[in-house]
């Protein structure tokens, strides 16, 4: 548990590699949902960044101190106020966004408290994803593992509805990347990406 | 000004060769230098930090060089008001300087150059001994690796303060009390004493704890109809009560108190804590509890966001726990869990 090695990381979690190639060496970083303290300690690896992440659950909390990724315990539900305003140059929000209640308000804080904001989440428009709905069933998969009835996920997405979304809240995109698996999916990726990862800033 | 003073301490696991793994453990209101263990002579005289600290516990004193002192001021055995004032041959009484938690980290820091210590790996405190671990790293920033701050806060707040005074005031005007110098007339202000740790335990246990352990259960069956003691909590407080005035000296405790009020590092900075942690070089745990009312967690985060501001390394958990204020000295797993994993990264530093 205690240490990972990149290249492993990155097989299992293709959106980190994503996420590393966009952070300059150097820079700061707000990793909200940090889960474990991975992909802090993968970018600290790959980019030697000043990070910090938020977690809810205590057992997360020793996992990330095991990590040696320092995490701050709190709710994002209840807004990022003990973060001052442009602290950081990178938020990041990994495969969190589908399952966070006040999803725009929390974006609007994203960009309050980073320069930029980092988003992946898990695209519902992938043709699985349709395929299962076809069928008369909620998609589960290896992206979206869980059970209607278990799944914390409440405001899944698809990469058109996203854009949308920051369109609507003069939120603009500046890179995006998605995925199916490790590879790159370029034509047409709101049917045939599986997970999508977006990098976005305030518009002026 | 005292003319010299003497501090009492303990040891426990072994310095290493370049004196990388000293612990530097700082006490509360009430605590002192026996942390940890217990006496070859006085097997139930269990030190007061036992569940974290020794050989396997989260501070292991197999990797860990362990400190534990008693403040200047204090009552079991360093130079505090019931020691002999040379220069009179009596007890300093009322004429003991009031100490601040700046002066008490000075006097840590001599305790260190005594025992050629540069450099703390960590310097851990609740409460008011949280505060003292905040002030290492910002009187002697280069002196201390890691800062842990447990059920701490930056200051204390308005009503946190009219505790202490409420404190105070039992002893003050306790007619025992004799200005201070009660020693010379053979009595202890116990009256004064009692009331203001039974004031104390109230604000240290939670509503729900009370509720639990106490609820309204009767000593009997029956009311008394009278002020004799008819319910258990108030029993179990004149019972705390009377222990603690039976070996605790009055004049330390009003010393203790108004060092806790005292303490402030961002006064001095037009109450901006941020520039106060300027300074710092340390990397911080902090840790708060969620039924502590009396060092609430947001005290906590007011530490973690000025920390944050300066960009120093810091973590932070705000552990569920039912204990309130005394939760920082329970056996609890995951309040356990966090702080072996802090000490077994330290420990890495000096073993790698």
């Amino acid at each position: 548990m205690s240490t990972h090695d990149h290249s492993t990381l990155a097989a299992t979690r293709p959106d980190f590699a994503a996420i590393a190639a966009w952070i300059p060496k150097g820079a700061s970083v707000l990793d909200l949902g940090c889960g474990d303290g991975s992909l802090l300690r993968y970018l600290q690896g790959t980019s030697k960044v000043q990070g910090y992440g938020v977690e809810i659950s205590d057992e997360n909390i020793v996992a990330c101190i095991r990590n040696q990724v320092d995490v701050i315990q709190g709710d994002l539900e209840s807004g990022l106020s003990g973060f001052e305003s442009n602290a950081f140059d990178y938020v990041i929000l990994s495969q969190t966004l589908q399952a966070t209640r006040h999803t725009e308000p929390l974006m609007q804080e994203m960009l309050r408290v980073g320069r930029e904001g980092i988003v992946s989440f898990p695209n519902f428009g992938y043709w699985r994803n349709r395929m299962n709905i076809l069928q008369g069933n909620m998609p589960v998969s290896e992206v979206l593992p869980y059970q209607w009835y278990d799944t914390p996920n409440v405001h899944l997405c698809t990469l058109h509805d996203f854009e949308t979304f920051c369109h609507d809240n003069k939120m603009s995109i500046l890179a995006r990347r998605v995925m199916t698996g490790d590879s790159e999916i370029k034509l047409l990726p709101n049917l045939l990406g599986s997970t999508a990862v977006y990098r976005f800033k305030r518009a002026v | 000004m005292l003319p010299s003073y003497e501090l009492i301490y303990e040891t426990y696991g072994t310095l290493n060769k370049d004196k990388s793994n000293a612990v530097l453990v700082c006490h509360a209101l009430s605590g002192h230098h026996h942390v940890a263990g217990y006496y070859a002579d006085d097997p139930k005289n269990v030190g007061w930090w036992d569940t974290m600290i020794g050989p396997g516990k989260p501070i292991d004193t197999q990797k860990f060089f362990v400190i534990g002192l008693n403040n200047l001021g204090g009552c079991h055995g360093s130079t505090g008001p019931i020691s002999i004032n040379p220069e009179t041959e009596k007890p300093y009484g009322a004429s003991f300087p009031i100490v601040t938690v700046e002066d008490w980290v000075k006097s840590q820091a001599q305790l260190a150059d005594k025992l050629g210590i540069n450099q703390f790996a960590a310097i851990i405190g609740g409460s008011l001994g949280g505060m003292q671990a905040l002030q290492w790293s910002l009187a002697y920033p280069e002196c201390v690796r890691h800062v842990l701050a447990i059920a701490s806060a930056p200051r204390l707040t308005a009503q946190n303060i009219a505790f202490n005074d409420v404190a105070r005031n039992a002893i003050l005007t306790d007619p025992n009390f004799y200005g201070g110098n009660y020693y010379e007339h053979g009595v202890v202000p116990a009256r004064g004493l009692r009331l203001a740790r039974m004031l104390g335990h109230i604000t240290y246990l939670s509503n729900d704890a009370m509720a639990d352990k106490f609820g309204r259960g009767l000593r009997s069956d029956k009311y008394s109809y009278s002020y004799d003691i008819d319910f258990e909590i108030e029993s179990y407080l004149r019972y705390q009560g009377d222990k603690f005035a039976a070996y605790f000296d009055a004049n330390s405790y009003l010393l203790m108190t108004k060092a806790l009020d005292y303490f402030d590092p961002a006064r001095e900075y037009n109450d901006d804590l941020n520039k106060a942690f300027a300074v710092a070089r340390a990397n911080f745990l902090v840790l708060s509890f969620t039924t502590d009312w009396r060092f609430a967690p947001e005290r906590s985060r007011a530490i973690v966001k000025a920390l944050l501001h300066n960009r120093l390394k810091v973590s932070y958990a705000e552990i569920t726990s039912t204990h309130g204020h005394d939760s920082f000295l329970m056996q609890h797993t995951h309040y356990h869990d966090v702080m072996r994993a802090y000490f077994d990264n330290i420990a890495r530093e000096f073993t790698a």
